[in-house]
């Protein structure tokens, strides 16, 4: 199936669940609603016209400081353009982050098969406590990925067997990749000797 | 009774401390690219044997020098304290590279600033990475640290203050 044919299939089939899907730079995306995620998993792995067998990736965006900083002092006395220049037409443009949500979950599916790839976004709204269903009772590799996302985001994935964090220590304090945390902050996990 | 060590003491000390300055067992703790340049230094180009540090034991019972080549990160650092603990004395401890010494560009929330905020070191190595003649400068300034040790049991005076810094606050 080719992007186009992807997106139209899943939106046919959960056209509640879907809030929005878009093509960019030859990847399809179809943005989710929060409590569709499981059964939209579920049908793009056992369906036979899907068959997504491989989770690639799962990771998460924090988009609280999008757009709201300075370009980097480097980017604009090097030439290299943030953004694509208006003069470059583009068909499909990049339609922006999710509107409200601080939060996007970001899942990648292949199909081995099929030699297709979809790509799942997820906001989620809830600032405090952010919460979405884990998907390792489709995908056991969702197991450490999930743990990852937890460890850098901490966002929740509910029914994960076994959520602790998974590249920082267990006494670690926050999330690093939040753009709330401190660049400066430091977490002395023996404590300096004097 | 005086307080001056007798010629026969202070002649077996320095005798001591030259076996011991060129007898450097070291424990090499690689974890970074810095270990190139520490494979550099150890191979016959620059020959690390001529100081007599040719031989690294990679167990921490038997090694007198600690060499911390590489970045630390706070998730290993309980691991560097605990085999520091485990070396026998007398042991020195060298900061090997920029990463060692200050954290180096890392300045993020995985990173240890410094191995000196766990632990103490006795030589600093800077350099992203060192070049193999720093490293020897380094391990000759190691060496007679180590022979200063013996001569009255005192540690050595810190270095000299360049002349062109005379009038400068720290």
């Amino acid at each position: 199936m080719n992007n186009s044919s992807l997106i139209e299939s899943v939106t046919k089939r959960f056209p509640d669940g879907v809030s929005a899907s878009h093509t960019y730079r030859g990847d399809a995306t179809v943005v989710l609603q929060l409590d569709a995620l499981l059964e939209t998993a579920r049908f793009l792995k056992e369906d036979p016209a899907m068959e997504m067998n491989f989770l690639v990736d799962v990771t998460a965006v924090d988009y609280s400081a999008f757009g709201k900083g300075s370009v980097p002092a480097f980017f604009s006395s090097s030439g290299v353009t943030v953004r694509p220049s208006p003069q470059i037409p583009d068909p499909d443009p990049w339609p922006g982050p999710p509107d409200k949500a601080r939060f996007a979950v970001v899942y990648h599916f292949y199909s081995m098969a099929k030699k297709h790839r979809l790509r799942l976004q997820v906001p989620i709204e809830d600032e405090t406590s952010p919460e979405v269903d884990s998907l390792t009772s489709l995908w056991p590799g969702a197991n450490w990925l999930e743990r990852e996302v937890w460890d850098m985001f901490g966002i929740v994935f509910r029914g994960h067997p076994d959520l602790k964090r998974i590249l920082m220590y267990q006494e670690f304090e926050g999330h690093p990749l939040r753009k709330d945390y401190p660049v400066a902050k430091r977490q002395p996990l023996i404590g300096p000797l004097n | 009774m005086s307080s001056e060590p007798s010629f026969l003491t202070s002649r077996l000390e320095e005798a001591l401390g030259w076996a011991r300055k060129f007898s450097i067992f070291q424990y090499p703790f690689v974890t970074a690219c810095c270990g190139m340049e520490y494979m550099a230094t150890a191979c016959s180009h620059y020959d690390v044997d001529r100081f007599g540090a040719g031989l690294p034991r990679f167990s921490p019972r038997q090694s007198d020098v600690l060499f911390v080549v590489g970045t630390i990160s706070h998730k290993m650092a309980p691991v560097l304290v605990r085999i520091h603990e485990q070396m026998a004395d007398p042991k020195w401890v060298v900061s090997f590279g920029v990463c060692t010494c200050t954290g180096g560009f890392y300045d993020n929330y995985a990173t240890v600033m410094g191995i000196d905020t766990i632990m103490p070191v006795d030589v600093y190595i800077p350099g992203c990475p060192p070049r193999p003649e720093m490293v020897l400068d380094g391990l000759m300034k190691l060496q007679n640290k180590i022979q200063d040790q013996h001569m009255g049991g005192k540690r050595p005076a810190p270095e000299q203050r360049p002349p062109q810094l005379e009038g400068y606050e720290v």
